[in-house]
């Protein structure tokens, strides 16, 4: 840990711009606290020292020059290994794309090499972005920075730890049924679910096409507003991206109050089944921003307890479309059978059983079950309505409130292994708070609001599809009003990982 | 969970065969065993939506998004091939294909 | 047992799918070319090959000859249609998902009048056309015979992969009895012709441009229940639909009569014997577990948009048909000859560069065609539309009567000139030199008295008698009407 690694992506902005140290300086600082702490957390599958360096060196000299570079040029970012870089090895968190150099780039990509940010790495994450402990991944578990014993969540885990270790100061990660939120929480760090659409999923690997967003992750709220800004707008290459105009996301976080705010506590999710400390963290920070002049209301959203039943139909079903093309004939992985004849069927049977991990496999075959034909309609057909009705529910909570309220997930970071024992729908209910807004297309936060036995606890703030400015409006003196009662989450973590 | 839930490994055994992943017979008994759990909870999802409510496939309503018919940049044969498992004469080479589609 | 046979024992009902490529400049979903030749896997992009990451994005172009092609075989263009996955494994489907349309298609229930060698005209029910995209090319390698099977490996080319499809699929079509193979054969040409007419596709069957799937069954009789039917694959030229209509027909009435069930399968047709061979059997493989597009959003074609495209449309062959047949007042018979005979057009042309509709009938299904039988041609490729007009024309003038019309139309055909030069050059201009004609008829007249008393007798039709030698000594220039006037004239005066 250093001075440079300590700061805020805004902070080394800052120092950026006024010349105080050097993108090469900063760079080289976090690429030095990765190699000193990748075998305790594990949160990269790639690091990328030397196209990083060449990113800060081509920055420093444009800012020297005077040129006029983006305000988070020579500020470094990890992406998750399901954002495509051209060129450099993306695999997915997968045995299948273990050796993948993509021959195209991704938006995400794209935008962060055009604004100037150095490249750290390639984080770690569950196999196709399927899990919420990153422990199915084909590269090894990542560790949570607060505790090496602990899942660090996931999918998007590699991110989360690079952040809450210091490794990176800003993460790019996915959410698609809280794989942004719920690691963020996990790890006392910031991240962001924007609108569907907002964020071009063009060169994002596929999970489930409906659902997936591109989310940015930070130390902070303002962090995370910022990189926002630089990743979201249209683009043609992705029919689903939203036409809107983006912006305002940072000055939201910064200059707004609570004072006049309604935030509605969904009634569904205020706790039932939680941890208690989670349940008391969640409390206390809902009092803090009464404190401060927020107005709690609480809404009910009854459709929303069928979300994560009708999350788990439709999520595979599309699983099981999207992740058909690795089959071993164009990219990526092929096996031959051990036995018998060897041909397309054979080699595509045998590549799919060693290239996916059970998770994966066990995805597939549920959502190949739900769009059988005879079961369709039952399944996913009923799945798509309840999507309906979660819409509904928000519309008219929305109409109650500006944003509304939850714990982020029913508990704290679970120790490695745990998921193995319990059955697989008691493992999916942790995703219980996150998965309506992606089924509803809506943003969402999560913001640290405390500890519970020395793990961060999360608080999710959803607001309407379109409107993500409303997140920062709340989530940026939230953050301000918590850190001023309780002090900033993250450093007591940097006090004890000081090394 | 009612009976009707309940998923045999022979259906596991025939959905795996769809989705083209071998399995051996372990996978094929546990995979029924998590399928028929899952199934068993999430079912209910077809009791709560009535003929009255709307599917929604697109979380956000966008409509016609098209694009111009302007030809725009494409990969080289050697950028195509360059992570194909094998290839011959510019081309995917891939074992022999059974039975036709 | 023969076709001929099986027509005349059981029912045949066919149902046809016909894919078109569409002539659009890049792909459906992605950017890359739409072209044939160039090096293998180049007209590729991360979406073309299914990368991970790639997304599709729809091509306007692609949606727009979709719904000209809709139109013009009476469909209904959909409010609203959507694009779903069709998924099935195959390597060259590079997504293992064809991105098409299933419960939505963008055009439904229309209908397309076919008509047949002779002339008549069956309508064919459509029930449906869709967007869809095409898959690569497998060349298979090793192995005796060049196909799939023995094959040792396939290599795999993409540039078509992506390529834009409508897919057109029929209603079952009943009632064509012992005409079926002309019933399959001739619709297919007829979308064909509207394609081309379209300019939505170079629509060349022969390389693939256009291809066919053609359904068969049998059943006992028109009222009973459809009997199970076999899809034959990729037939890809109007003789061989024919001929593979007319070999399931008999296959499948053999295996009925023998007491057999006919497995409901596909069938691939061979060129070189005219049979089809089993497939594969339907099974539940054929799961294609449709499910809504998720990358690609809803399609809301606005009505101001389908009625520009209506308006575009040219005349399909059908509407010009039932046009002309109502403007010319020809019988049906006539209207039938003159499509057989491919000369609508050259008679509509002719019509429109002045000649009356039976006069341009008349010289193009007779003499024209005469001449142009002689030299083995198309009558449209030995005279113009313009120069038969010309022709009708110094008839209608009295310049010419029938016979000399023929020489006129002999020197045209013969590279001489436009009629009128001919008819100078010749010297074959109806005389209008009264003195020369009254001389003519006076020789005539003295010469025969025989046939004078008959004429006078009443006996009118004898005047063609004295016609011969009239016409001899005026060297046929005499105009046959104004010579009888004289006749009559002299004798009765
Ligand atoms: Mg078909
Ligand atoms: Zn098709």
């Amino acid at each position: 840990m250093t001075a440079l690694t300590n700061k805020s992506a805004l902070e080394l902005a800052a120092g950026l711009a006024s010349g105080e140290f050097s993108s090469v300086e900063v760079t080289q600082a976090h690429l030095d606290r990765i190699s000193t702490t990748e075998d305790d957390f594990n949160s990269f599958i790639t690091v990328t020292d030397e196209a990083a360096l060449a990113t800060a060196k081509d920055i420093d000299a444009k800012r020297s020059s005077g040129e006029d570079v983006h305000a988070l040029a020579g500020v470094p970012v990890a992406l998750k290994d399901l954002v495509v870089t051209e060129g450099v090895r993306t695999t997915a968190g997968s045995k299948m794309l273990e050796n993948w150099i993509p021959p195209y780039e991704s938006t995400v990509h794209n935008k962060v090499k055009a604004a100037g940010l150095p490249v750290l790495g390639k984080t770690n994450l569950d196999e196709f972005a399927m899990g919420s402990t990153t422990e199915h991944s084909a590269f090894g578990n990542t560790r949570n920075p607060w505790n090496l014993e602990h899942v660090p969540g996931g999918s998007s885990g590699g991110a989360a730890a690079a952040l809450a270790g210091f490794q990176a100061p800003l993460s790019v990660g996915t959410d698609t049924g809280g794989s942004v939120r719920q690691p963020a929480a996990f790890t006392g760090t910031v991240g962001v679910k924007p609108t569907y659409g907002s964020i071009s999923r063009f060169g994002i690997i596929a999970m489930a096409s409906s659902l997936d967003q591109v989310g940015p992750m930070g130390r902070s709220v303002a962090d995370a507003a910022a990189l926002h800004e630089l990743l979201a707008g249209h683009d043609p290459l992705d029919s689903t991206s939203l036409p809107d105009e983006v912006g305002g996301f940072l000055g939201a976080a910064q200059s707004s109050e609570l004072k006049g705010k309604k935030l509605g506590v969904i009634k569904q999710l205020r706790g039932e089944g939680y941890q208690d400390g989670v349940r008391d963290a969640f409390t206390a920070a809902l009092e803090t921003a009464a404190a401060a002049g927020a107005e709690i209301v609480e809404v009910d959203c009854p459709a929303i307890s069928y979300a994560l039943d009708a999350y788990y139909l439709i999520m595979p079903s599309e699983v099981s479309s999207n992740l058909a093309r690795y089959d071993g004939m164009r990219y990526g992985l092929r096996v031959e059978p051990e036995a018998g004849p060897v041909t397309a069927e054979t080699v595509m049977s045998a590549t799919r059983a060693a290239g996916f991990g059970d998770e994966v496999k066990r995805r597939i075959i549920l959502g190949t079950y739900a769009l059988s034909a005879g079961y369709y309609d039952a399944y996913y057909g009923s799945a798509q309505k309840i999507r309906t009705l979660v819409q509904n529910d928000f519309a008219k909570a929305f109409a109650a409130c500006d944003v509304l309220v939850s714990p982020t997930a029913p508990t704290t970071a679970l120790k490695f292994g745990a998921e193995a024992a319990a059955d697989p729908m008691a493992l999916y209910l942790g995703d219980v708070a996150t998965i309506p807004a992606n089924l509803a297309g809506i943003p969402g936060l999560s913001l640290p609001a405390g500890l519970s036995d020395g793990l961060p606890v999360g608080f999710q703030i959803l607001a309407p599809a379109r409107e993500d400015v409303k997140l920062y409006e709340v989530a940026g003196p939230l953050e301000a009003a918590l850190e001023a009662a309780g002090g900033r989450v993250l450093d007591t973590l940097a006090e004890g990982l000081t090394k | 969970m009612t009976e009707s839930s309940a998923i045999t490994p022979e259906q596991v055994e025939h959905l795996a065969s769809l989705s083209r992943i071998a399995m051996s017979e372990d996978e094929l008994k546990s995979l029924a065993g998590d399928l028929s759990t899952i199934l068993g909870n999430v079912a209910r999802v077809n009791e709560v939506a009535g003929d009255d409510v709307p599917a929604t496939s697109h979380p956000i309503p966008l409509t016609n998004v098209m694009r111009p018919d302007v030809v725009g940049p494409t990969l080289t044969s050697e950028q195509a091939l360059a992570s194909a498992p094998a290839a011959e004469d510019d081309k995917f080479l891939v074992p022999q294909i059974l039975g036709e589609e | 047992m023969k076709y001929e046979d099986a027509i005349k024992k059981y029912d045949p009902v066919i149902g046809i799918e016909v894919h078109v490529e569409l002539g659009t400049a890049t792909k459906m979903f992605d950017a890359a070319p739409n072209t044939f030749g160039g090096g293998a896997n180049t007209n590729v992009t991360p979406t073309s090959l299914g990368l991970p990451g790639s997304l599709p994005a729809v091509n306007e172009k692609g949606v727009e000859y979709a719904i000209k092609i809709g139109l013009a075989l009476g469909c209904e263009i959909a409010e609203t249609c959507r694009f779903a996955r069709k998924n099935y494994f195959y390597p060259d489907v590079p997504k293992d998902f064809q991105t098409s349309q299933s419960d939505e298609p963008i055009a439904a229930e229309g209908q397309v009048e076919v008509e047949l060698e002779d002339g008549t005209i069956v309508t064919v029910p459509v029930e449906r056309a869709h967007m869809e995209e095409d898959a690569g090319k497998n060349t298979h390698v090793g192995g005796a015979t060049g196909r799939i099977q023995g094959a040792d490996h396939s290599l795999v080319d993409y540039n078509r992969a992506g390529v834009p499809l409508v897919e057109i699929v029929t209603h079952p079509i009943t009632g064509t009895g012992e005409r079926a193979a002309e019933v399959a054969a001739s619709y297919v040409r007829t979308l064909r012709d509207i394609f081309r007419a379209l300019d939505v596709s170079e629509a060349r069957m022969e390389q693939g441009n256009v291809r066919a799937d053609v359904n068969v069954s049998l059943r006992e009789s028109p009222d009973a229940p459809l009997g199970t039917r076999t899809e034959t694959k990729n037939v890809n030229s109007f003789r061989s639909i024919e001929r593979a209509v007319r070999f399931e027909i008999a296959r499948q009435a053999t295996l009925l009569e023998a007491g057999e069930k006919i497995v409901q399968e596909t069938r691939h047709f061979h060129e070189e014997t005219g049979e089809t061979s089993s497939g594969r059997p339907k099974s539940d493989a054929d799961d294609y577990r449709y499910f809504p597009e998720p990358d690609l959003v809803p399609l809301t074609p606005s009505r101001d948009w389908v009625e520009q495209l209506r308006a575009t449309l040219p005349e399909l062959p059908a509407q010009k048909r039932r046009r002309l047949l109502a403007e010319w007042q020809f019988s049906d018979l006539e209207m039938r000859d003159i499509v057989n005979a491919g000369l609508l057009e050259a008679i509509e042309d002719t019509v429109t560069a002045g000649a009356k509709p039976a006069q341009a009938r008349k010289w193009w299904t007779g003499e024209v065609a005469r001449l142009a039988n002689q030299e083995e041609k198309h009558p449209t490729e030995i005279v113009t539309p313009a120069q038969v007009a010309g022709l009708v024309d110094l008839i209608g003038q009295g310049k010419l009567n029938d016979k000399l019309a023929k020489d006129v139309l002999a020197g045209v055909v013969a590279g001489e000139g436009e009629p009128a030069e001919v008819m100078s050059a010749r010297g074959l201009e109806i005389v209008e030199d009264t003195g020369a004609l009254e001389a003519a008829v006076d020789e005539a007249i003295a010469a025969n008295p025989d046939v004078v008393e008959k004429i006078k007798g009443g006996k009118m039709q004898a005047i063609g008698a004295l016609m011969g030698p009239i016409m001899k000594a005026t060297r046929g220039q005499a105009d046959a009407g104004k010579a009888k006037d004289l006749i009559l004239a002299k004798i009765n005066g």
